[in-house]
């Protein structure tokens, strides 16, 4: 049963990780982006993650897609340029070396031997205790760094995109 | 006991990163390549949830905790690219009236 929702899950990510790269209306291309983090939440949720699922849908299909929804009507984009059109042979070689990483890493991927996860400790109460536990433990400093991180990228979001007034 | 072997959750990620890493190659419109960075990025982040995976497996729970709060992480810095890379687009839309990375070609010799 949990094998199906994570069959369908992975091909729910794939379809619309195409359409997502593929259609020319870039509202319809973040709205399939939505529903590729919206598959990989319920992966996560599949493998006994369940905090990485609630902020996989809270902060990525919650926030950060809804800022790509604002820029793009903000800038009112309504048609782009046909996907890999214009240069065909740097589109030809560019697809080549994509396809190329990829089948590397499926081939690397494939010598590993299969071995199926255990639930991460105490998740019969949800896993955010224990990593929340880890994460005012032992990653404290990368924790406190990262609310330095998100101020920066605030101020530097704030200066790029300001009108430049005399 | 999950009924998932981790390397499906590995080949998953490789498509992914396959159609992430295309789009970026492929696209031109600024905002379409930074959707499909966003693809590789969360390629990335099921490749840290998988060997989480097989930690728990192989019962090193801490490692597998480091491991979910590197997905963790990476959706912060993600977040934040996020903010600044769009802001970036505004700036250059103002100045170009179009975010076509091929016509961002004033560095060129």
């Amino acid at each position: 049963m949990v094998t199906y929702v994570f069959l369908v899950a992975a091909a729910m990510a794939i379809v619309f990780a195409l359409v997502a790269i593929m259609h020319r209306s870039p509202v319809v291309n973040v709205l399939a982006l939505i529903m590729v983090f919206l598959a990989l939440a319920v992966i996560y949720a599949v493998l006994g993650m369940d905090f990485l699922a609630a902020i996989q849908i809270i902060v990525y299909s919650g926030a950060v897609l809804v800022l790509f929804l604002f820029v793009i009507m903000l800038l009112n984009i309504r048609k782009v340029e046909r996907f890999g059109s214009g240069r065909p042979l740097q589109a030809f070689l560019g697809a080549a070396a994509s396809i190329g990483v990829g089948m590397g890493v499926i081939l690397a991927a494939r010598q590993l031997a299969p071995s199926f996860g255990e639930v991460i400790e105490g998740a019969e109460k949800g896993t955010a205790i224990p990593l929340g536990k880890a994460l005012l433990t032992t990653h404290l400093f990368a924790f406190e760094l990262i609310s330095v991180v998100l101020m920066a990228s605030l101020i530097g979001a704030w200066v790029l995109a300001r009108k430049e007034d005399s | 006991m999950i009924p998932i072997p981790h390397t499906w959750v590995l080949l998953l990620s490789a498509v992914l990163f396959m159609i992430g890493s295309m789009g970026v190659l492929l696209r031109r419109n600024g905002i379409a390549i930074f959707l499909s960075l966003e693809i590789m990025l969360n390629s990335a982040n099921l490749v840290f949830a998988a060997f989480a995976l097989k930690l728990a497996h192989e019962g090193q729970m801490a490692a597998a905790a480091a491991g979910q709060l590197f997905v963790f992480f990476i959706i912060a810095v993600a977040a934040a690219e996020a903010a600044v890379g769009l802001a970036l687009f505004i700036a250059i839309h103002r100045l170009k009236e179009s975010i076509d990375v091929d016509r961002l070609n004033i560095l060129r010799w």
